[in-house]
């Protein structure tokens, strides 16, 4: 196994709700990363590295300043990471490189939500709002439905295929206190009697939008020893942004997460079926599937056969998403990239409580933004 | 679908001054697309350069209207509230002849979708506007698929 490119070292996460009243998503971002900065052990002033999400409707411009002069922070490196549900993973291998680059020291990576009533619709000018929308093709839900129906028209995969994910999910969302269907699970039964949403999408395939907020802290392995909690390693990762628009996807069936993934396999010298935890970014059931062939533990169309061979909960050998996915937990905005961060971060460390896996050596995390079109994984690796 | 697509609240295209000749065409029963003078590729949706080889030579074609179908899906709760009486209605994903695939309504035919069907071009007015939609190939007894 390679060297470590970076650790981090401290993570937060505010517990997810369907709704916030009045309140700002700087305050969120502000509550979540002392959560963040104090389990790392660290004093605010220690943190000179700030990676933050856009904030659509807040804060068009400036957004590092912004969030620095809330904190009071005055870093020596920040930046927005605008990459879709791929931003929490994409800011932690930057937060290495920049470490690495002698940048800074410690980063804080943060991203946060708040979900008012009667939020305004954004006015975009783009091209899928001048070429797809016209025709009835608003929002995510259709565009995946899109990916869906290509991979049952492709290699004969089944709604129940589909379905066992999402009530994988729900099964292990069941031991995540925080999780928004805690107390709520739902069998493939339940997933395929829920209402359809834009075939063959059924509504239990779909994450829940919630208003939350997730953090980690990265700083160098070196840095790492001297901090309290034990650091989870950066052994690699990896990038690729292919399209925006379902209609502008090079391949329907397969994604940009492929070669990303490969890339952080080769950096870290592993391979997918090595990882002890699998925290694969789940906006769709659709995006699970996709990720599983992608990774190379099945053959593209078989990851129907794969998941029926395999217990994903936290005690089976191929532990999936073990603090309910976002299917389970919620989708807090971009944020709900970073909980796949935090899950792997709380395994890796031992740290997970009643669903603590057995061997927690490394973990492979997804992003996953925009139409199956940005993609970051990350392999990490425990202290 | 019984109701009158034309009659739907729907969001309109917001058209630039380089998109125009696409939504000028449409509103003519037309579907026009770019075609790079340098690479010879098609291109969709309109661009100022060739997305193949940066060339700025590029000329509108129109396309021949044929196409097959990628991907679909039926949709039942539309994500803007303008389309929620006319649905269930289908999108699909359209590879047009010419190579580039763009996303149309799909008019309902007679037989039920596939991916992989053959569609062609079906200007229709919704939302007040003709939109450049397709509908599958209806096969005639003597017009089989080959």
């Amino acid at each position: 196994m390679s060297r470590s490119k970076g650790a981090i070292v401290g993570i937060g996460e505010l517990k997810p709700q369907r709704l916030t009243s009045g309140v700002t998503t700087l305050e969120m971002i502000a509550e979540v990363s002392r959560l963040a900065v104090r389990d790392a052990g660290l004093e605010p002033a220690a943190i000179d590295g700030l990676l933050v999400g856009p904030q659509v409707g807040e804060t068009p411009q400036h957004v590092p300043a912004t969030i620095a002069e809330y904190l009071g922070l005055a870093p020596t490196m920040a930046d927005v990471v605008d990459l879709g549900g791929a931003s929490g993973a994409g800011m932690v291998w930057r937060a290495a490189a920049a470490i690495e680059a002698g940048m800074c020291e410690a980063v804080l990576c943060v991203l946060a939500n708040n979900r008012e009533e009667a939020a305004p619709r954004s006015p975009n000018r783009n091209p899928i709002r001048e070429f797809d929308v016209p025709f009835g093709a608003s929002g995510a839900n259709i565009s995946y439905a899109l990916l869906m129906q290509a991979h049952m028209a492709e290699y004969g995969s089944t709604a129940r295929d589909f379905a066992m994910i999402a009530a994988a999910a729900r099964a292990n969302a069941q031991l995540n206190p925080d999780a928004i269907f805690c107390g709520k699970p739902a069998d493939v039964e339940a997933v395929l009697a829920s209402p359809m949403i834009a075939s063959p999408l059924h509504l239990l395939e779909i994450v829940m939008p919630v208003a939350g907020g997730e953090a980690v802290v990265v700083t160098s392995a070196e840095r790492a020893r001297s901090l309290p909690k034990a650091p989870v390693h950066l052994l690699g990762a990896g990038e690729k942004v292919t399209h925006r628009a379902v209609s502008q996807a090079p391949h329907l069936t397969s994604g940009p997460l492929k070669s990303a993934m490969a890339r952080a396999f080769a950096q870290s010298g592993t391979q997918a079926g090595e990882m002890d935890l699998l925290s694969l970014y789940d906006c769709y059931t659709i995006m699970v599937a996709t990720t599983i062939e992608d990774a190379g533990l099945c053959a593209p169309g078989q990851f129907g056969a794969w998941l029926n061979d395999h217990d994903l909960s936290h005690k089976g050998a191929k532990p999936l998403n073990t603090h309910g996915g976002q299917l389970g937990f919620g989708q807090p905005d971009l944020a709900g990239g970073m909980t796949h961060v935090v899950d792997a971060v709380r395994q890796l460390r031992g740290d997970a409580g009643e669903r603590q896996i057995g061997k927690a050596g490394l973990a492979l995390v997804t992003g996953n933004g925009a139409t199956m079109s940005e993609a970051t994984a990350l392999v990490l690796g425990a202290a | 679908m019984s109701i009158d697509l034309n009659t739907l609240k729907t969001p309109g295209p917001t058209i630039t001054a380089l998109t125009k000749p696409f939504w000028d065409a449409a509103a003519e029963g037309r579907l026009t697309i770019q075609r790079c003078k340098d690479c010879s590729t098609a291109v969709f949706y309109p661009r100022p350069i060739c997305p193949y080889c940066w060339s700025k030579r590029l000329a509108w074609h129109d396309a021949s209207g044929k196409g097959r179908l990628k991907s679909f899906s039926e949709v039942h709760k539309p994500g803007n509230p303008g389309w929620l009486p006319a649905a269930p209605y289908v999108v699909g994903l359209v590879e047009l002849a010419e190579g580039p695939t763009m996303l149309s309504f799909i008019l309902p035919g007679t037989r039920s979708l596939q991916v992989g069907a053959m569609l062609r071009l079906a200007p229709t007015a919704i939302g007040g506007r003709v939109l450049p939609a397709f509908k599958q190939v209806e096969f005639g007894p003597e017009e089989k698929p080959k």
